[in-house]
């Protein structure tokens, strides 16, 4: 009875959906785009950037990617805009713009 | 071979939980139901079971933890009464619609105010509306029985919704009648153990329980919980016969009492059926065509079973141990009434209000109901079609 929620929609009717909608399946938040409800969007300058990682873990929404010790583009799918960090970052390397883009 | 002992309504009850043996009991004392909580954490110390006490810090929390155990994949139930099952009020929603199958014993005390410890039924009736099953018991016995068979109802797949095992406070609960127990093994293969398809703590297999739903789903889930608890109905059903075979009592949703013939008939639920039968016994030996149908499963309210064992009777005293402040009767008036009318059973009702707070209700009061009634059917006296039983006036 594992869960496919992608075949899930506002138009699936009551007996297709689960016990107590209940979701069987792991990591599927990853398929819920939050950033759908971005009003403030992060812009990240790469010259400015000192690799000092104080972005990445403050970010709620796990949307500033490290790989190899360095934070890499953001993951637009999921930042809902809130701006820890920018208001983190030392050195002016992200700065919020108004708007979804 | 059943073994014939004397017990109280919570020793049968906890003997009950002794011999299930679940896995995880999370308790908050409160009267009556104290001693519950108090036996089976004997039985634990004792050796004669390994269930998981959970001493918490209030009913809030010990409905929680049952909440939290039983989705992480554990057998588990709690006890309570009275303002502990109010203080469960908004676990009690969350344990039925995310689908948990745990147990409750509720040993059925009223609510305050004014404050007060002894039996009425204001504390289950208060929790009619949270999507539990409720099955109410007339004596020692019949608790027993009902929580022998509470699990096998709530962990059916057709089901998976959480059960009330309701008995009246100190009438039941505290007064020690004899029984007829039943031996563990039996009970054991009749309950079997707790193999839930998916669950918290299953590694590999992760599952999120009770996700927020946008509007756009939550009317879906709450019509198929609904679906759920009239399943439930054919379960209750299936399971007592199983449990008929292994102890020889039989259970159904309701229990007519010479009502085959009956002009009147009392509905009424819980240890004051034990009274209203005795008042039908002498009656009957006076040559009075009086019944007593005694409620079992107040939920799923079994309305059109009701209407046709009814149907043939010329008025109903429906019997509320519970004031429900709707200026319009008790819930099972409400009920009752509503059911007969959507079955179009249009028979006489009257709707009385007794034994509040552990007020007496005897014989002789349930001979004056029966009597009442037939004065309105014979001579066509107009009588209250609302109102209270031995209040001082």
């Amino acid at each position: 009875m594992r869960t496919d929620i992608t075949k899930i929609t506002e138009k699936t009717p009551h007996d297709k959906l689960t016990e107590g909608l209940m979701i069987f399946e792991g990591a599927t938040s990853k398929l819920f785009m939050t950033g759908e409800w971005r009003t403030n969007t992060p812009v990240f300058y790469e010259d400015k950037c000192k690799q000092c990682l104080l972005c990445a873990p403050v970010c709620p929404d796990s949307s500033i990617p490290v790989k190899d010790g360095k934070r890499l583009a953001f993951d637009m799918d999921h930042c809902k805009g809130c701006g820890i960090c920018a208001n983190v970052c030392p050195f002016g390397a992200i700065e919020m713009k108004e708007g979804n883009e | 071979m059943a073994i014939k002992e004397r017990m109280s309504g919570n020793e049968a009850v906890s003997y009950a939980i002794r011999q299930i043996n679940p896995d995880v009991m999370p308790a908050f004392p409160i009267t009556p139901s104290t001693e519950i909580p108090q036996l089976v954490s004997t039985y634990i110390a004792n050796g004669e079971m390994d269930t998981e006490f959970i001493p918490v810090e209030s009913e809030h929390s010990s409905m929680s933890a049952a909440i939290g155990a039983e989705s992480a994949g554990a057998r588990s139930l709690t006890a309570t009464s009275s303002a502990g099952l109010a203080l469960m009020w908004e676990e009690l929603l969350l344990a039925a619609s995310n689908r948990l199958p745990l147990v409750l014993a509720l040993v059925n005390r009223t609510l305050s105010g004014p404050i007060n410890i002894n039996c009425d039924h204001s504390d289950g009736m208060g929790a009619r509306d949270t999507g539990w099953i409720q099955i109410y018991a007339e004596n020692n016995q019949e608790a027993y029985d009902n929580f022998i068979q509470a699990y096998p109802i709530a962990e059916d797949d057709r089901v998976h919704l959480p059960v009330m095992i309701c008995q009246d406070g100190f009438i039941t609960s505290h007064a020690v009648e004899n029984i007829m127990l039943l031996e563990d093994a039996p009970v054991k293969e009749f309950v079997g153990e707790y193999e839930p398809e998916e669950y918290l703590l299953n590694p590999g297999k992760p599952i999120a329980v009770g996700p927020y739903a946008v509007s756009n789903y939550v009317m879906e889930a709450k019509k198929n919980q609904e679906i759920a608890l009239e399943n439930s109905k054919e379960v209750i059903l299936e399971v007592a016969k199983k449990f008929y075979k292994i102890s020889g009592r039989e259970y159904g949703l309701f229990e007519e009492y010479r009502t085959e013939d009956a002009d009147y008939i009392m509905l009424i639920m819980g240890s004051a059926a034990g009274t209203a039968k005795q008042a039908v016994d002498d009656l009957r030996e006076r040559g009075k065509k009086v019944g007593v149908l005694k409620l079992r499963v107040f939920r799923p309210f079994p309305a059109k079973e009701i209407a046709m064992a009814l149907r043939n009777c010329k008025a109903v005293a429906i019997m509320d141990r519970c004031e429900s402040y709707n200026g319009n009767g008790g819930p099972l008036g409400s009920e009752v009434n509503a059911g007969l009318f959507r079955n179009k059973t249009m028979i006489e009702t009257v709707n009385y209000i007794y034994g509040l707070a552990g007020r007496d209700f005897t014989v002789g009061d349930a001979c004056s109901i029966f009597a009442e009634l037939e004065d309105m059917i014979v001579n066509g006296k107009e009588i209250e079609q609302y109102q209270y039983v031995r209040l001082r006036k």
